[in-house]
């Protein structure tokens, strides 16, 4: 199994969308290393022929009447967010050049 | 309580402003509630004393019909949804955040009439076996305020072990309910997977999650699962099952209990009692077990073979599963936004500055076992070993077993920083709990005695669906035990430190 570099513990870290700190960084690329060290013993056991297991109760296929329910009160749910503008949520522009 | 509750002797509100006193007085030392709504509770109780006026007027069978939840005071951990409330989950990210709705679980609190008094310390987003990741400081064990309570529903099993609640919610992903039961000698159980619904309730792992009873014996434990169970359409994954009502018609006298084990086929599994088991724990469970046979019971030793590999196994699951569950905590629907403003740059710098150092481990372990290249080594990997640890439990109930019988955690509750700066020493908390939730199992924990002064968890594992046999076998070794000298033994910790009276 892999060993992790600096530049790949700051990928992933991206990847996660995480901003990180370089001590920050520095620490988890050693824990990160120790912690893959442990799933080594995983590579002792021959799965070839096992099926993965996702969930544990044998359920499929959970359906419901297709009625419409009342839902959550929007002032209440929008009230969390950081920012807003009545029944609105307010991000970031992601499109063209002038966003702020 | 329940009896005094109906016969008018002392009223929900008595008991009420008796719990939330302990509970406001004891809690600057303890750290057990990040919430305690004096308010919202006594209000409650008002509305259960209502509820068992009406009843008392109405005559014997309006009563018989009440739960005896009803009127008793609850709290439960600060990740479970009551509308209007705060609800942090240990952390910084939810920090403000206030729930638009009620969890599924405290609709049917209330339906009973439960009293919630507040909301319980964790370790942030349910990930940690001590309570000290929590964003809001760890909570003391009550037995010596020097050490942790188990974690991660560490703030909910102190509650009740310091007399602070006869009985609360916990979640356990990999132990987060037996291991402080066990740390703190209080009873919890983690039901089968799919028992209760999970509508209302911060995720953590997905597959693993599954919400559970903390209270001070068998009986209040099984009432408090059945208030709570069953199924509910806003979780795909809970159960069309019945609940059973043998939960709430568990043996009071003790001769009745001990004489159910009579020809009870148990399983010890020899893996559990691993390297770095400390002595006194395996004594305590060495002991039980030769009173389970002399009371009639068939012990015999058992393996599960893939138990070695529970640890890795899971440490990959629930982390890629975190990493995804908590994907949504981005600064714009809830919890506060840092940042430059830019899209990009917000994210990082929110996720960055809100999660806590274990939740960015986790996040980080999770996002590199599903990454491009990875999946197949890690991620798929574990998952092929969840069938090997799974048909391992499967086995033995096909032979006949009808539980198993295991130390709840291989030590007693460690000192506070003993493994912070060890994130691979702190994982190993849970060897004993983990493989249950990776099988979708229900486990319960029970105070089996003390070792060095400090308490002892037992362990009993069940087929799913078997929580009635799990309370049954917990109730006979209550009656075994009844006598036992640690028994009616309560936290010292406090009255030494002077915070209580």
């Amino acid at each position: 199994m892999a060993t992790l570099s600096r530049a790949d513990v700051e990928h992933v870290a991206h990847l996660a969308r995480l901003g990180l700190a370089d001590d920050e960084l520095a620490r988890l690329e050693g824990q990160l290393n120790h912690i893959l060290d442990q799933y080594e013993i995983l590579s002792r056991l021959d799965t070839d022929h096992i099926a993965p297991t996702a969930q544990t109760i044998e359920l499929e296929n959970i359906l419901r009447e297709d009625v419409v329910e009342p839902s959550l009160a929007v002032a209440e749910v929008v009230a969390n967010a950081a920012d807003h503008d009545g029944s609105q949520i307010l991000v970031p522009a992601i499109l063209g050049g002038d966003a702020e | 309580m329940a009896r005094d509750l109906r016969s008018g002797a002392r009223s929900a509100r008595e008991l009420t402003l008796a719990h939330l006193d302990a509970a406001e007085r004891e809690n600057p030392v303890l750290n057990a509630w990040l919430t305690i709504d004096r308010e919202r509770a006594l209000a409650e109780a008002d509305a259960a004393d209502a509820r068992l006026a009406a009843a008392r007027a109405a005559g014997k069978a309006a009563l018989e019909e009440l739960h005896p939840a009803l009127g008793i005071p609850l709290a439960l951990k600060d990740l479970v949804s009551v509308r209007g409330g705060q609800c942090t989950a240990g952390s910084r990210i939810l920090e403000g955040y206030r729930a638009p709705y009620d969890a599924h679980i405290t609709e049917r609190l209330r339906d009973v009439g439960a009293v919630i008094l507040g909301k319980t310390n964790m370790d942030e987003f349910a990930m940690g076996s001590s309570t000290e990741h929590s964003a809001f400081g760890p909570t003391a064990n009550p037995w010596a305020l020097d050490r942790v309570p188990g974690g991660s529903s560490g703030g909910s099993a102190t509650a009740v072990a310091a007399f602070h609640v006869p009985l609360s919610i916990g979640t356990d992903t990999g132990g987060s309910i037996r291991q402080p039961a066990a740390l703190t000698g209080i009873v919890g159980m983690k039901p089968t997977y799919g028992r209760v619904s999970r509508y209302g309730i911060v995720a953590f792992a997905s597959s693993l999650d599954q919400i559970g009873p903390f209270a001070r014996d068998a009986r209040d434990a099984a009432l408090l699962l059945h208030a709570i169970a069953g199924r509910d359409a806003r979780d795909s994954t809970s159960a069309p099952e019945p609940v059973p009502d043998d939960l709430l018609r568990l043996p009071n006298g003790d001769d009745e209990a001990a004489s159910w084990l009579r020809g009870k086929r148990l399983g010890l599994p020899r893996e559990y009692f691993v390297a770095g088991m400390e002595p006194g724990v395996e004594a305590r469970i060495r002991e039980a077990v030769v009173a389970f046979e002399a009371a009639g019971a068939v012990v015999e030793e058992v393996s599960l073979p893939h138990t070695d590999y529970g640890l890795a196994t899971y440490y990959i699951v629930a982390p890629a599963e975190a990493s995804a569950n908590l994907a949504r905590y981005d600064g714009i629907r809830f919890g506060p936004r840092f940042g430059d403003g830019g899209t990009l740059g917000n994210y990082l710098a929110t996720r960055g500055q809100g999660f806590g150092a274990e939740v960015k481990r986790r996040i980080m372990l999770g996002t590199y076992a599903l990454s491009a290249g990875y999946y197949d080594a890690y991620y798929l990997k574990a998952q092929k070993v969840r069938t090997l640890i799974k048909a391992d439990f499967d086995a033995l109930w096909t032979q006949g077993f009808d539980a198993l019988v295991a130390p709840t955690s291989p030590t007693v509750a460690f000192p506070m920083g003993a493994r912070m700066d060890d994130p691979v020493a702190m994982y190993l908390s849970d060897a004993c709990t983990l493989p249950v939730n990776m099988a979708g199992l229900p486990g319960i924990s029970v105070p089996a005695g003390l070792s060095d002064g400090l308490p002892v968890g037992l362990q009993f594992i069940g087929a799913p669906w078997s929580e009635p046999t799990l309370f049954r076998l917990a109730r006979a070794h209550e009656a075994l035990t009844a006598d036992a000298p640690w028994r009616g033994m309560e936290p010292t910790a406090l009255q030494l430190a002077g915070a209580g009276s």
